[in-house]
């Protein structure tokens, strides 16, 4: 069991698990599944600092927090009890192309040579990081959701505005990935 | 199991604000006692082996998809949304109620201008950091520390939303 678990899992397997967790949540307590809102809480539970967007009842939502709470346990297991010995998967283009624009380390899920505790302190992390993660925060909130919030809860009750908000990060990823990162790399 | 009689509406003040941001509405008129939290947890916990499993965390895997050169995170995000869709029409068609029998609420999400100023900047934050806000939180538990910078940035990305919300169309 074990062992099957262990090897990497198929598209159309983890798909079906993520959109079930949309009628789960729905049915075990009227939850809608969206993890971003997480960040929000975080910030309503431990800097609300008078800000009318963080003065709510974030206990009410403290769900989702045990949801989070689960899930980083279960990335956990997942990569440790349940770690594949055959390393991950990537496209020959796609490494074909990273390495052109200068990423040398292939052996895991995050390059060391972007994401190595080295690198915190250098330019190099406050883009891929700080900046990276502050775009991430930044842009949920004011889009008002994220893949799970928009495209996967959102889409599954057929709203419109989900697929706007979709399309735009989408287009995004393309945008920075296409224009924004050939430039980057240029800085290191 | 303790009921209480007004409805949501009336019992969240901030109703206006929290409604721009889908994921805070749906309260659940029933209180439960927080120990039912859990069940909560054991689902969050098959996302993040899922999410781990399948290299949605990964990095790489954000860089395939944006540069249209594997199928698998399209294939990860269109069969969810099907998954999802059709749950969503059988639990309205059937009527189906949660495992407390109450009607499960679905709510409308009013466009704004922001979904599509807001869904731009998250997307170049995803392409950068190979995390949307579920890998955020992943990544630090698969063990690539640094992202832990990542997730604190996003909070203060958040926080910084939320200071700056008045002056944001």
């Amino acid at each position: 069991m074990i062992e099957l678990l262990s090897k990497p899992w198929h598209w159309s397997v983890a798909g079906a698990i993520i959109g079930l967790i949309v009628p789960i949540l729905l049915l075990l307590g009227n939850r809608v599944f969206g993890i971003s809102s997480n960040l929000r809480h975080i910030c309503a539970a431990c800097f609300p600092a008078g800000i009318d967007f963080f003065k709510y009842d974030w206990k009410k939502e403290a769900w989702n927090l045990f949801f989070v709470g689960g899930a980083f346990v279960g990335a956990v297991i997942a990569s440790t009890v349940l770690r594949d010995p055959s390393g991950f998967q990537i496209a020959d283009a796609t490494r074909s192309d990273l390495s052109q624009l200068g990423v040398q380390d292939f052996s895991a899920m995050m390059p060391d040579d972007l994401f190595g505790i080295a690198h915190v302190l250098s330019l190099k992390g406050f883009i891929f990081l700080v900046l990276g993660g502050f775009l991430v925060g930044f842009g949920t909130r004011y889009g008002g959701g994220c893949t799970s919030g928009h495209a996967i809860s959102g889409l599954s009750n057929l709203q419109w505005p989900s697929l706007v908000a979709t399309i735009s990060f989408m287009a995004g990823g393309f945008i920075m990935t296409h224009f924004g990162l050939p430039l980057i790399f240029k800085l290191f | 199991m303790q009921h209480i009689d007004q409805p949501a509406l009336e019992t969240n003040t901030d109703f206006e604000v929290r409604s721009l941001d889908a994921m805070c509405i749906n309260d659940s008129k029933l209180v439960e006692p927080w120990t039912h939290n859990f069940k909560y947890l054991f689902v969050g916990f098959v996302f993040g082996v899922t999410l781990v499993k399948a290299e949605v965390i990964s990095w790489f895997r954000i860089q395939e998809m944006f540069r249209l050169q594997s199928f698998h995170m399209y294939g990860v995000i269109g069969v969810a949304v099907l998954v999802g869709m059709v749950s969503v029409q059988l639990i309205k068609r059937f009527n189906i109620k949660t495992i407390y029998g109450e009607p499960v609420m679905f709510n409308k999400k009013p466009f704004y201008r922001g979904q599509i100023y807001g869904g731009l900047l998250f997307g170049f934050g995803w392409a950068l950091t190979g995390a949307c806000p579920g890998p955020l939180f992943l990544q630090v538990g698969a063990g690539f520390l640094a992202a832990g910078i990542t997730l604190l940035s996003a909070i203060a990305g958040t926080w910084v939303y939320g200071y700056f919300r008045k002056y944001l169309v």
